[in-house]
């Protein structure tokens, strides 16, 4: 059921020129950092651990209690990862465009709650009208007295700084994203020691929060903790975005209140997905990210719910809610997602490497008709190297979570769809080209 | 022509100085060698290593990371076709195939005229649009053929100017706003809050 919960980070969309300093400042802009400078720093971080909220990256922890687990010694670095690159994940991308000021406020109060030195709003390279956006919104920023030094008269002073990617899914990954900004290639580091709380950016404490994550700061200070928490359920707690593509007759970005709401409202709600496409019938769907192993029409009742989703094997991940209808070969959706992993792998782990592009060539040789009936153990062979015993989460063989995310899509159709892989193999070809 | 133009390097400078190690500047350098070349041409990589103290090596070996950055040259207008999933399922092939048909070329290539080039990439955050496409990095979509065709004659006569500025260029903006007080990250700044740690 859809539910009377507000839009929190998405209420000025659509506005006229809702990216102004002017437009948000008509719509309350800047009153939850004015109301949290008069706070101490410590019972803002208590309002962020009151109200729940997850990370909305695609990790899902929580980010009051990351912020607590920031080390000493300082300075603390804090940086904003808007590098949304996870395939058919799309609302970073519009909060850019559409609500940059929000972004910075949230900058904002994360940086004063956790004492941060300096901040960074990294922004995915291509994202060229996002990142022009945020950085005219950051200069009305200053001029408003916002940003810099002695904010509001507070006292208070800390600097922004609008940093532009360059093209690599890796970097959304927070350790790879701090070797970009360093200058470096987006290799991800290995954790332990390079968990970012404890050694970051310049080997300093760094707290990476995600663009929606921090978008939900101005309304968690000025209504309070309890009143976010209050929606949703137990640690899925708030409204979050769901982008939700594919075969829906409305593909767009939805901000529902979480675990209240279920795959069936997103897909079939009329004020939502409003259906699949040409009356067609839903096959299954990704439920957070290409990484997320897929759901079949059994699921559809289930919340959209952080817990349920991962006990039920799966998880939300970023977000992102791909339906696929009757018309889909499953062989080919596998096979793209695959071929994403391995062009984008950042080379560093062989099981990664290596398997990724194994694996890329057997689904394609399936796909186009030249697959074997031993593909069916060779493909299972290779994702047990990849991630051992395939198991749900995975188990990790490599530095970073790129690798074992490969598997999900290739065990997701052997489980679902393997009558449709065996006919690929005995026809030569694909029945669906 | 293909080193920094002086007010290019002022710009450089500028960058530097918003960061507590002055590397953490390079990528944002190398959008600014990009918007002036369309590409980075060995001139370009080896006065922004200059800039920055760095071997020309280390600037490569940062800039063939990353797909947006051009280590040979590109045409005025970057066509990066979308074909991950989403696309895929709503004909994002398809527009590829056609794309390839009317401009001549395979993914990869560039016109003859040195107006487009050609590119299949991973997804471009555009979904709700599927299929889309960036040119560069200014999104369209859905398109059919039609729509695509119209695109190019758009884009080739120049109706587009406003919209589409040439390759390399990602933000008409720039920062309006004090550098930071100088300091690096050994140094003791002051917080402006105690943090949760305790």
């Amino acid at each position: 059921m859809l539910t009377d919960a507000p839009a929190i980070v998405t209420a000025r969309l659509g506005q006229p020129e809702s990216w102004t300093l002017r437009s948000y400042l008509d719509r309350g802009g800047y009153q939850g950092l004015r109301k949290a400078l008069t706070m101490t720093p410590e019972d803002v971080g208590q309002e962020v651990l009151a109200a729940n909220l997850l990370g909305r990256g695609g990790a899902g922890f929580e980010a009051g209690k990351k912020w607590s687990m920031l080390a000493k010694p300082r300075p603390a670095y804090l940086v904003i990862n808007g590098d949304e690159s996870e395939p058919c994940t799309f609302k970073d991308h519009m909060l850019l465009e559409g609500d940059p000021h929000q972004i910075i406020e949230g900058t904002l109060i994360c940086a004063y709650a956790v004492g941060a030195a300096q901040a960074f709003i990294f922004v995915r390279g291509e994202f060229a009208l996002g990142i022009e956006r945020t950085t005219a919104a950051l200069n009305e920023a200053y001029r408003h007295g916002a940003v810099g030094q002695d904010i509001f008269g507070s006292g208070f002073s800390v600097d922004v700084v609008i940093h532009p990617g360059a093209g690599a899914y890796i970097c959304g990954e927070e350790t790879a994203l701090l070797e970009s900004l360093e200058g470096k290639r987006g290799y991800p580091r290995e954790k332990p020691p390079w968990f970012p709380a404890v050694k970051g950016l310049y080997s300093q404490p760094t707290i990476v929060n995600n663009v929606e994550t921090v978008s939900n700061l101005p309304w968690i200070v000025q209504q309070g903790g309890a009143a976010f928490a209050a929606l949703g359920v137990g640690r899925s707690a708030g409204t979050r975005i769901f982008s939700l593509s594919g075969h829906v007759n409305r593909p767009a970005n939805f901000e529902i209140e979480m675990a209240k709401t279920t795959f069936r409202d997103l897909i079939y709600d009329p004020a939502l997905g409003g259906g699949i496409r040409n009356g067609n019938q839903l096959k299954a769907f990704v439920p957070g990210g290409v990484s997320a192993p897929w759901f079949g029409p059994d699921h559809l009742d289930m919340a959209l719910d952080q817990d349920a989703v991962g006990k039920a094997g799966s998880m939300l991940g970023s977000g992102s809610v791909v339906a696929m209808d009757d018309t889909t070969c499953m062989v080919r959706a596998a096979w793209r997602i695959t071929r994403f992993f391995h062009r984008e792998s950042c080379g560093q782990c062989t099981p990664c490497r290596e398997g990724g592009g194994w694996l890329d060539k057997v689904m394609r040789r399936i796909e186009v008709g030249g697959g074997r009936e031993s593909d069916l153990d060779l493909l299972l062979d290779v994702c047990d190297n990849i991630a051992p015993g395939l198991r749900w989460p995975p188990a990790k063989t490599t530095i970073c979570v790129l690798g074992p995310s490969i598997p999900s899509s290739i065990t997701s159709l052997l489980k679902m769809f393997k009558d449709e892989v065996l006919v690929h193999i005995k026809e030569g070809g694909c029945p669906f080209a | 022509m293909a080193r920094l133009s002086p007010e290019n390097v002022q710009r450089a400078r500028d960058l530097i100085a918003l960061y507590p190690q002055s590397r953490s500047a390079l990528i944002p350098i190398l959008h600014i060698a990009q918007e002036q070349n369309g590409w980075l041409p060995p001139d370009a990589i080896a006065h922004v290593a200059e800039l920055l103290d760095l071997e020309a090596a280390e600037v490569y070996g940062t800039a063939s990371f990353y797909d947006m950055l051009f280590t040979h040259p590109v045409g005025r207008y970057l066509v990066s076709v979308c074909t991950n999933l989403a696309c895929m399922i709503n004909g994002g092939y398809e527009l590829l195939a056609h794309a390839e048909e009317r401009l001549g070329v395979a993914p990869g290539g560039t016109t003859e005229d040195g107006l487009f080039t050609l590119e299949d990439v991973e997804c471009i955050a555009y979904c709700g649009s599927a299929p889309c496409l960036a040119v560069n990095w200014r999104f369209f979509g859905p398109l059919t053929s039609g729509d695509f065709d119209r695109l190019v004659d758009d884009l080739s006569t120049g109706r587009l100017d406003e919209e589409v500025p040439p390759h390399g260029t990602l933000s008409r903006v720039g920062r309006q706003a004090p550098a930071p007080p100088a300091t690096s990250h050994g140094a003791e700044r002051s917080p402006g809050g105690l943090g949760l740690g305790g």
